[in-house]
């Protein structure tokens, strides 16, 4: 029983992964960017979430939807301000630009408030069940659910809209896509916009679950969903919400087991273990480089 | 070649008598101990910066982990001195050595990625080796580890000149041509029989020996060693140095340590304000000036065209 | 052709994804050879030198070298057995000089170590002055000497070819690979590279196999022809036997081949 309650404390931490992976998957997949900053955006989406519950008074819904729109907007900013210059320049700069971004905005925001932590306020009710021995708060029901029901909208988008379908033209040959008529610079913004949204979620969400949010929060959750996107594949959607799944497993069986210090080695040993045996990740088709 | 080699000897002469100076400012009581310091600070950074050229300007190989190289030099001379009794000279050496083999280890596994892949990888190295200090009790996890200071002006500057020396020599070789060709076209200098494998995990060596000197004469500048001391943000303050430099550019690291140690350490009072500069500065210098300061030129270059052109007005076969 | 094959490929094959670029390639190169490879676009040409030279490992088929298996060996060994190629799409080392890119290719050659060049031992100074040497013999007979100190980047696309062809010679081959090197150029310039390339197949005793859009100049030039379509060789003999096949002239129905044999 002990394990099944692991097991679940796993799925859990594994959808707020899964949720911030899905936007750098996103985005690797159609400008082949490591959006660093993505990890920002999340931190920004739990600050926007927090405000909104302790000074606005605002329930968990309408905080949650807040803070994804703030978050989309966000995230397309960035996108236009910093990274749509470099389209053409090499991966390295794009690179070095999206770090710089985030660290950018981890500095201003504690410029502005400070480094101090924030309590999440408590705008859930909590009550445990107990299924099978395992205790279930209604809390982490809920944001499992609403995980849930966001990576099915997503997939919904992706596969079933006009914007979805212009951008997986757009990941699987941009030059093909404007030719075809497609905005690709839209779409891109669409695709930022999109994954910011979820992250902006996850911020909310993550918030909510561990109470305690700060300035430098999306440095390790922000790498972890990386991790995540990578070893689902990068690039393929899916992957990257059973990667999520995975690692938050992982992690959380890694400290059951008494290793609570090696929880952040774990993900990346098993990052690095992945780029080396199988780098396009588990659901993905490897490729040669043309030459 | 006759004039290649006396401009290197000159070159040392003039840093010899650089050194001598300063010592005497030093010694005359002239330099405070926080220009001092600050002299110490330059030195280091500028090794760190330039190793770092070695790996990312002169062979491509995006490394953003070159804060786990720092970290091992340091703790493992920390070691040596303070749990071993060894002189400072050993330990900084052991300390190059526990780095360069780190390197070694990082270099061949990581050979397989190329650009953004590489450089997660590599910070993943970095965050795993900075996780294992934090576990052992022996260093003092995250409480870290006390230092005695021992670095000195002499030593941080004989560091430099051996640092930039070998650096130099290595680039300035068949060898130093083979890793700037693999950074050009990694497919095509394969195809021209150059070991790319060979070479990008020698550079990866060379980077990390000096690193890891650096953490050395880093740990015993300071009092205390701590794990959080060689965090993602320690990399990205050394990344920045070549960044800005101009990525291929040994002169531009050099220029760019010393402008960046100088202005930290006027901003030493104000973290937040510091990394929002630096941060801004780095951003900026992707977006309107991708080659850096420098770009691939190296000082040498200016000087080269201003003698060509002189000797081309002048007299062709006097100088 | 009494000699013994220089390059021997037999049944080799290759597949991208379920594409079968290239399958049951077979060729034989006599020494001294001037070999044509001619096909429609995609049809498995550069896939075809992407195996030979070890940047893709074939999937079946043997690929023998001068008596030695050699495929899956990797490419830099490939090239030190003495095969050397150019690209399609020139892949020069645009910040280094003129002259650099020509000591890259040199620099197995050389043999003073890492260690001799940090401390500028003896055998340092004797390795790079022999490079430096050689390199520059190698830019007279290409006329580069006068850009050597140029970026490869700055000089003009001919010259970037010419460069590409003369770093790839001082690789040190037997056999030299070239792909489409004469693409983008004018006549003159065309003619010109011809004449280079009869006179390198003198000088060094080259081997060649040349990969061209050109049927003019292949069929100007080469000795026999290889015809590649949809990954499958589809005709091989001399030229005006090429010319006549009928499946060639299917394949490139409308183009060149059929108009220039009239
Ligand atoms: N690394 C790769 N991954 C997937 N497909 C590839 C790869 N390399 C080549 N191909 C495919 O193999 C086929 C043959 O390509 P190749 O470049 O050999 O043609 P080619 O004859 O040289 O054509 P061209 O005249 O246009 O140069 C093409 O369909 C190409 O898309
Ligand atoms: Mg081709």
């Amino acid at each position: 029983m002990e394990w099944l309650q692991q097991l679940f404390n796993g799925i859990s931490l594994g959808s707020i992964y899964a949720l911030i992976a899905l936007g750098y998957t996103m985005v690797y997949g159609i400008i082949k960017l490591i959006n660093f900053a993505h990890g920002e955006v999340f931190m920004i989406g739990s600050f926007t979430g927090f405000y909104a519950i302790a000074f606005w008074g605002l329930g968990f819904f309408p905080a949650l939807i807040l803070s994804m729109a703030v978050c989309a907007v966000f995230g397309v900013l960035i996108e236009r301000v910093a990274y749509k210059r470099l389209r053409d320049s090499t991966r390295i700069a794009a690179l070095i630009t999206a770090i710089g971004v985030s660290l950018l905005i981890q500095y201003v925001v504690i410029y502005i408030r400070g480094a101090q932590p924030e309590a999440y306020p408590n705008v859930l009710p909590n009550r445990s069940f107990d299924v099978f021995g395992v205790q279930i708060s209604s809390q982490s029901l809920l944001i499992l659910v609403v995980s849930v029901v966001l990576m099915i909208v997503l997939q919904f988008i992706v596969h079933r809209t006009k914007i979805g379908k212009a951008m997986r033209a757009v990941s699987y040959d941009p030059d093909a896509a404007k030719l075809m008529g497609i905005n690709v610079n839209n779409t891109i913004s669409a695709t930022f916009a999109i994954g910011s949204a979820l992250a902006g979620a996850a911020g909310v969400i993550f918030g909510v679950y561990y109470t305690k949010i700060d300035p430098l929060m999306g440095v390790i959750p922000g790498l972890k969903a990386f991790i995540a996107a990578v070893l689902g594949g990068i690039g393929i959607i899916p992957g990257a919400v059973i990667g999520g799944f995975v690692l938050g497993i992982v992690e959380t069986v890694v400290s059951a087991l008494g290793f609570s210090l090696w929880r952040d080695a774990a993900a990346f040993i098993i990052l690095i273990l992945i780029l080396i045996f199988r780098p396009s990740g588990i659901f993905g088709k490897n490729s040669k480089e043309k030459v | 070649m006759l004039k290649k080699v006396s401009t290197f000897w000159l070159a040392i002469v003039l840093a010899f008598v650089f050194y001598g100076v300063v010592q005497l400012l030093i010694l005359n009581g002239f330099l405070n101990p926080f220009y001092t310091n600050t002299l110490i600070f330059i030195c280091i950074n500028i090794i760190l910066a330039v190793s770092l050229h070695l790996v990312i300007g002169i062979t491509g190989q995006f490394s953003i982990g070159h804060a786990g190289f720092l970290a091992l030099g340091a703790y493992i001379s920390a070691i040596m001195t303070m749990k071993l009794d060894m002189p400072f000279s050993f330990a900084l050496f052991a300390g190059g050595i526990v780095a360069a083999l780190a390197g070694l280890v990082v270099g061949i596994p990581s050979l397989r990625l190329r650009g953004d892949y590489l450089a997660i990888a590599t910070l993943g190295f970095a965050e795993i080796i900075r996780i294992i200090f934090l576990n052992i009790d022996y260093v003092g996890g995250a409480a870290g580890m006390q230092v005695t200071h021992a670095t000195t002006w002499t030593t941080s500057f004989l560091c430099l000149i051996l640092t930039i020396v070998v650096i130099v020599n290595f680039t300035n070789s068949r060898h130093g041509r083979a890793c700037i060709s693999i950074r050009e076209n990694e497919i095509a200098a394969d195809a021209m029989g150059i070991n790319t494998t060979y070479y990008k995990v020698a550079a990866f060596v060379i980077g990390s020996f000096f690193a890891g000197i650096a953490g050395g004469l880093y740990a015993h500048n300071f009092y205390i060693i701590q794990p959080a001391n060689f965090g993602f943000l320690k990399s990205f303050d050394i990344l920045i140095l070549v960044v800005l430099g101009g990525l291929g550019s040994l002169s531009g690291a050099v220029i760019s340590a010393i402008l960046l140690t100088v202005v930290s350490t006027f901003l030493q009072e104000l973290p937040e304000t510091r990394m929002i500069i630096y941060s801004l500065v780095l951003v900026l210098v992707m977006l309107y000036r991708p080659q850096g300061l420098m770009g691939t030129r190296e000082i040498t270059d200016y000087f080269g065209n201003w003698k060509w052109k002189r000797v081309k007005g002048g007299n062709q076969y006097g100088g | 052709m009494e000699a013994r094959p220089i390059l021997h490929v037999s049944q080799v094959g290759i597949n991208f994804g379920g594409l079968k670029a290239v399958d049951g390639f077979n060729l034989k190169l006599y020494p001294g050879g001037l070999i044509g490879l001619i096909g429609p676009n995609g049809a498995g040409k550069t896939t075809v030198f992407n195996l030979l030279t070890g940047v893709y490992t074939p999937t079946e088929g043997d690929i023998v070298f001068n008596g030695e298996r050699i495929n899956g060996l990797a490419p830099y060994k490939v090239t030190r057995k003495g095969i050397s190629r150019t690209f399609q799409n020139v892949r020069l080392f645009n910040e280094q000089s003129v002259l650099d890119n020509v000591k890259v290719a040199y620099h197995s050659l050389a043999s003073h170590s890492i260690f001799s060049s940090i401390f500028r031992l003896r055998s340092h100074f004797i390795g790079e002055k022999e490079m430096e040497a050689k390199a520059l013999a190698f830019l007279r007979i290409f006329q580069l000497d006068k850009v050597k100190d140029e970026k490869a980047k700055n000089l003009p696309y001919g010259g970037q070819r010419r460069l590409e062809i003369a770093r790839a010679l001082a690789a040190g081959p037997k056999l030299l690979l070239l792909d489409e090197p004469a693409a983008g150029m004018n006549p003159q310039e065309t003619k010109d590279l011809m004449e280079l390339i009869s006179f390198i197949r003198e000088q060094f005793n080259l081997t060649i196999l040349l990969i061209e859009h050109d049927m003019k100049l292949v069929m100007g030039i080469c000795e026999r022809i290889s015809v590649l379509d949809h990954g499958l060789l589809i005709a091989e003999g001399t030229p005006n036997e090429v010319q006549n096949h009928p499946k060639v002239i299917e394949a490139y129905l409308g183009e060149e081949v059929v108009s220039s044999h009239a």
